[in-house]
């Protein structure tokens, strides 16, 4: 035994290797939950029951489909590339679920002298780990539709790359701001720069009527969300964006390109894609509530502490899985063209010119008349923005003509 | 013998072996996979180092992001083999020769000359310590922005040019049909209707 | 553009595009540019947005669509054939299987051409239950068109909501007739029998749930930017080309062309109803959208105000115990929920029909998508045919 735990590099290491079991199968139940609970929601906003058949209200219904996609035959065209086509689910997989060891899921246990932090892995690079995640995640995507060797998934995988690449930068550059507001790359640090309240911000310092309103809102938690909401709506946006779900689902739009990338995918490779998705919306969740909404911040009564940040961590992230959900429900799928268009004409401009303002408000010794000037700026640039808008949309309401003619 | 070893081992192996397949594998996105293969091994040979900013930024830029736009090129315009046969430059062959004993030689230096020559002369451990007490990234970013400005903002100045340079070639492009969407203002439709499709 | 390993690019293209590529190199003073292969995309015969075996051939370049034509007659039966060896009776239940959507409308313009030849006066009672009947189908129709075109462009809740809006409608119809999409029910002369206790309420109360929450619909997806952005000058039909290609219904409506048979030729008792016909001025597929939805406001107007001017007495005239039109010929014409369906009867006095020439809606719309779709995207695509409200075994018959 103690063999085994000094070739793996001592205590620290096994450590790691328990905290990675532990969190992969807390993500992989999150992830068969989240299933059926979208499935749920769905079906009551559909004013339908939705699955009610296996476990209560249906609640082993993902595990049910599983073990029918387990089941199934694999199927592969003959035109496919075989290596690729294996290797695309797995691309697709593998990635989501690695982003999730920079995420902090609570603050820290003790068991007997040795304290445990509740992350798999605190890197000072996090923030670009979950970027490269992002990125690699990519692959899976395009492979899969250009291994199939199949029109309908060349084109899906067409989509997907260029969405996701476009998207990746808008994604990455709303982070900037962040990072920079909170001056690490460690997604622990971030959350740690978190705590507190509104009012310990010297944001509005000096700044005569904003100075006082802060101080009135020293009950809010010092969430970045407030500082930084510009950042996180472009977060928002761009992570909906890489998790290819409504309304940016075209890289899979069942009635235009079938089932675009995943078509010619069947059984436990189509489940691959399917948990994938899935665990991605979990981790995009998971980190606008470390970034944005103080991660496993919130009251913390005496009563079991180490349990209530846990539970705030999960209680965040479902609220943004129900957003994901609801969105679902709700919204018809983007063209093609508009998607580039918000992509990079309004999201990536957007995020750079947010960049800029937190750059200057946030540098030590800017004087009041400076952060006025900026926000000045910004708000004329915002009405602007607001005012022009898209002009197809301008003159959106085209004018209607009822017509009565007839009897008399 | 511990589990460093062994993983620097297998990404040794993947990096090398991928390498030697990418130069013979027949299928240009086959190619471009073990290329990424590469990469990522390098980058965790980079991060067994404590390198870790390098070894995000290798998986972000070279993995995440140049690699993919070119499958993406591979995939959309598709580079048959009669083409990739075709060499524009002259001498190519004997240059790339040169250029790689080059490279080989500087490897050979850097190797015996031992680590002195790299992190500044501070020795084996400087990555280490650096690590410890400013962090990774902050010694990276004060290096990059305070002694080696200049080269910095020259190269982001080089990009900037390149970037103006594929500009300018996809507008003219764009009376063609190419690069619509993203050239065309607004992507408005009635420009693209009027614009003729090449056959 | 290559298409996985072994998927070969088109042949004639490529052939051309090389020695179009290998002349410009022999100027050598062509301007830079790059090559892209046209592509040819199978839509259909089995694909999610086409409603059925309906193939477009489309030629694509990237995401655009150069040319698309569409093939119908996966899903022929040879009615027009089929009806000259059936009697009367018979043909019924076969031309309400064209437009699987419309059963009632279909069997309508068969009922009134025989009562036309035949000279038979049909009870008031009975032509107002038609009407009330067949404005009742045409709600069902256009609900199931807006569920369908929402959920082609990506949003699936609306689907459920017509669903549920349809089955209080569909409940109606089914205590009259016993039927949910195939009824029966209209005979030469009247109907097959009374409605039964309930009817009336039960329809009113569908009909008045529908009114109410149209409103409630617009707004969940009419009013959605990226709906707008989707339709709002997209596959845009003109007028002049509409009526070139004998587009009718809702889609010409939606290209400004102002017609509507039940009030520009009435037949039944639309005369005595105070109804509206939607039009709009662009052709896009917003404005077709737009007439689908508005127009079933107005039959939901039409049914009540049918069933409460609803006259008591018999619902069948004095038809002969064989149905036997005499020697001659006749056109009727009717508004379909999907545009005007023409039956053109000739009659040599026999039991069987001499030749019915049936003019489906769907058959003449459709003719004019390849016009609409040429240099769209791929994804206007599925918003300009969900927008062409076709039902497949209308244009096949």
């Amino acid at each position: 035994m103690n063999a085994i735990v000094d070739f793996l590099g001592g205590d620290i290491v096994v450590t790691a290797i328990v905290k990675t079991v532990v969190a992969f199968a807390a993500l992989l139940l999150t992830t068969l939950i989240v299933v059926w609970a979208e499935r749920k929601v769905i079906a009551d906003m559909q004013a339908r029951i939705g699955p009610n058949r296996w476990g209560p209200y249906g609640i082993l219904q993902t595990l049910a489909d599983g073990i029918k996609l387990f089941f199934k035959e694999d199927f592969r065209p003959r035109t496919a590339d075989k290596w690729t086509f294996a290797l695309a689910p797995v691309l697709a997989m593998v990635p989501s679920l690695l982003a999730f060891a920079i995420v902090p899921i609570g603050d820290h246990i003790t068991i007997g002298d040795r304290r445990i932090d509740l992350i798999v892995a605190d890197l000072n690079i996090g923030i670009l780990y979950f970027l490269a995640m992002g990125s690699i995640g990519v692959y899976g995507v395009v492979l899969a539709g250009w291994a199939s060797g199949s029109k309908y998934p060349l084109l899906g995988g067409i989509r997907a790359s260029a969405q996701m690449i476009s998207y990746e930068i808008a994604l990455g550059l709303s982070l900037v701001p962040v990072v920079l507001a909170a001056g690490s790359l460690s997604t622990v640090d971030i959350v740690a720069a978190q705590a507190g309240s509104v009012s310990n911000v010297s944001f509005f310092n000096g700044v005569p009527v904003l100075e006082q309103i802060a101080e009135l809102f020293s009950f809010v938690p010092n969430w970045y969300i407030w500082s930084q909401w510009p950042a996180f709506f472009i977060f928002l946006i761009a992570g909906i964006a890489e998790t290819n779900r409504a309304p940016f689902d075209l890289p899979e739009a069942e009635t235009e390109l079938i089932a675009g990338f995943h078509t010619e995918y069947s059984g436990i490779r189509f489940a691959l894609f399917f948990l994938g998705e899935y665990v991605h919306v979990v981790i995009i969740s998971a980190m606008a509530v470390t970034l944005f909404f103080g991660g496993w911040g919130g009251p913390k009564p005496d009563f079991l502490p180490w349990i209530w940040p846990i539970g705030w961590f999960v209680f965040k992230t479902g609220l943004f899985v129900y957003l994901f959900v609801w969105l679902r429900a709700t919204m018809p799928r983007l063209r093609y063209d508009r998607l580039m268009w918000l992509g990079w004409k309004r999201l990536i401009p957007a995020s750079l010119v947010w960049i800029m303002v937190t750059a200057v408000v946030n540098t030590e010794g800017v004087s009041r008349n400076a952060r006025l000037v900026v926000f000045g700026i910004l708000f004329v640039i915002v009405l602007f923005w607001l005012g022009k808008g898209d002009p197809r949309l301008t003159g959106a309401v085209t004018p209607q003509r009822r017509r009565v003619h007839g009897p008399s | 013998m511990n589990i460093e070893v062994v993983v620097f081992g297998v990404s040794f192996v993947v990096a090398l072996g991928s390498s030697i397949a990418m130069l013979f594998a027949k299928n240009a996105v086959h190619v471009a996979l073990f290329l990424v293969a590469a990469q990522v091994a390098l980058a965790l040979t980079f991060l067994l180092q404590g390198a870790y900013f390098i070894a995000a930024v290798q998986i972000i830029v070279y993995a995440g992001a140049i690699m993919v736009l070119f499958l993406f090129v591979v995939m959309l315009l598709g580079v048959d083999r009669r083409e990739a046969l075709i060499e524009p430059l002259s001498g190519q062959r004997t240059i790339a020769v040169g250029l790689g004993a080059l490279l080989a030689a500087e490897i050979v230096y850097v190797a015996v000359k031992g680590t002195e020559f790299v992190i500044g002369g501070r020795g084996e451990d400087a990555l280490v310590t650096i690590n410890e007490d400013p962090g990774n990234v902050k010694a990276l970013a004060r290096a990059l922005f305070s002694d080696y400005l200049l080269p910095f903002e020259a190269t982001s100045v080089l990009l900037v040019v390149a970037i103006v340079g594929v500009m300018v070639l996809a507008r003219r492009m764009g009376h063609e049909g190419f690069l619509r969407e993203t050239t065309e203002d607004e992507g408005s439709e009635g420009a693209e209707t009027d614009a003729e499709v090449p056959a | 553009m290559t298409t996985g390993p072994t998927v070969e690019p088109v042949d004639a293209s490529e052939v051309a595009r090389r020695a179009q590529h290998e002349a410009e190199e022999s100027f050598g003073e062509s301007e830079p540019r790059l090559d892209t292969e046209e592509m040819i995309l199978n839509v259909g015969p089995q694909h999610p947005a086409t409603h059925g075996v309906f193939r477009l051939l489309a030629t694509i370049d990237g995401e655009k669509l150069i040319h698309a034509e569409p093939i119908i007659g996966y899903m022929h039966r040879g009615y027009e054939k089929l009806v000259e060896q059936r009697d009367y009776r018979q043909i019924t239940n076969l031309v309400s299987r064209m437009d699987w959507l419309s059963g009632i409308n279909n069997e309508l313009p068969l009922a009134l051409a025989l009562e036309k030849l035949m000279e038979i006066e049909v009870p008031p009672r009975a032509t107002y239950l038609r009407v009330a009947m067949a404005e009742m189908n045409r709600i069902l129709n256009h609900l199931m068109f807006f569920a369908s075109f929402g959920a082609e462009l990506g949003a699936i809740t609306p689907t459920f909501y017509a669903f549920r809006e349809r089955e209080d409608i569909q409940l109606a119809l089914e205590m009259a007739t016993g039927g949910r999409m195939h009824f029966g029910f209209f005979r030469p002369g009247g109907l097959k029998e009374d409605v039964p206790a309930g009817f009336f309420d039960q329809a009113l109360k569908g009909v008045r749930q529908v009114i109410e929450r149209l409103n409630q619909y617009e707004d969940l997806l009419i009013g959605n930017e990226i709906f707008k952005q989707r339709t709002i000058d997209v596959g845009v039909l003109e007028k002049e080309v509409a009526y070139s290609y004998g587009v009718s219904g809702p889609i010409a409506r939606g290209s400004d062309i102002d017609f509507d048979v039940r009030k520009d030729d009435p037949y039944l008792s639309y005369e005595d109803f105070d109804f509206e016909v939607c039009s709009a001025p662009n052709g896009d597929c917003f404005d077709r959208f737009w007439v689908l939805v508005h127009e079933v406001a107005e039959s939901a107007k039409i049914v009540e105000q049918a069933i409460e001017g609803m006259p008591s007495g018999p619902i069948m005239g004095k038809v002969p115990r064989v149905v036997q039109a005499p020697k001659g010929e006749v056109y009727v014409r009717t508004e379909n929920p999907l545009g005007e369906l023409g039956m053109y009867l000739i009659s040599d006095g026999d039991r069987t029909p001499y030749r019915l020439k049936i003019r489906t809606p769907s058959y003449s719309n459709v003719s004019a998508l390849s016009h609409v779709l040429k240099d769209t995207y791929v994804s206007d695509m599925i918003a300009i045919l969900g927008s062409f409200f076709f039902v497949l075994g209308d244009i096949d018959r």
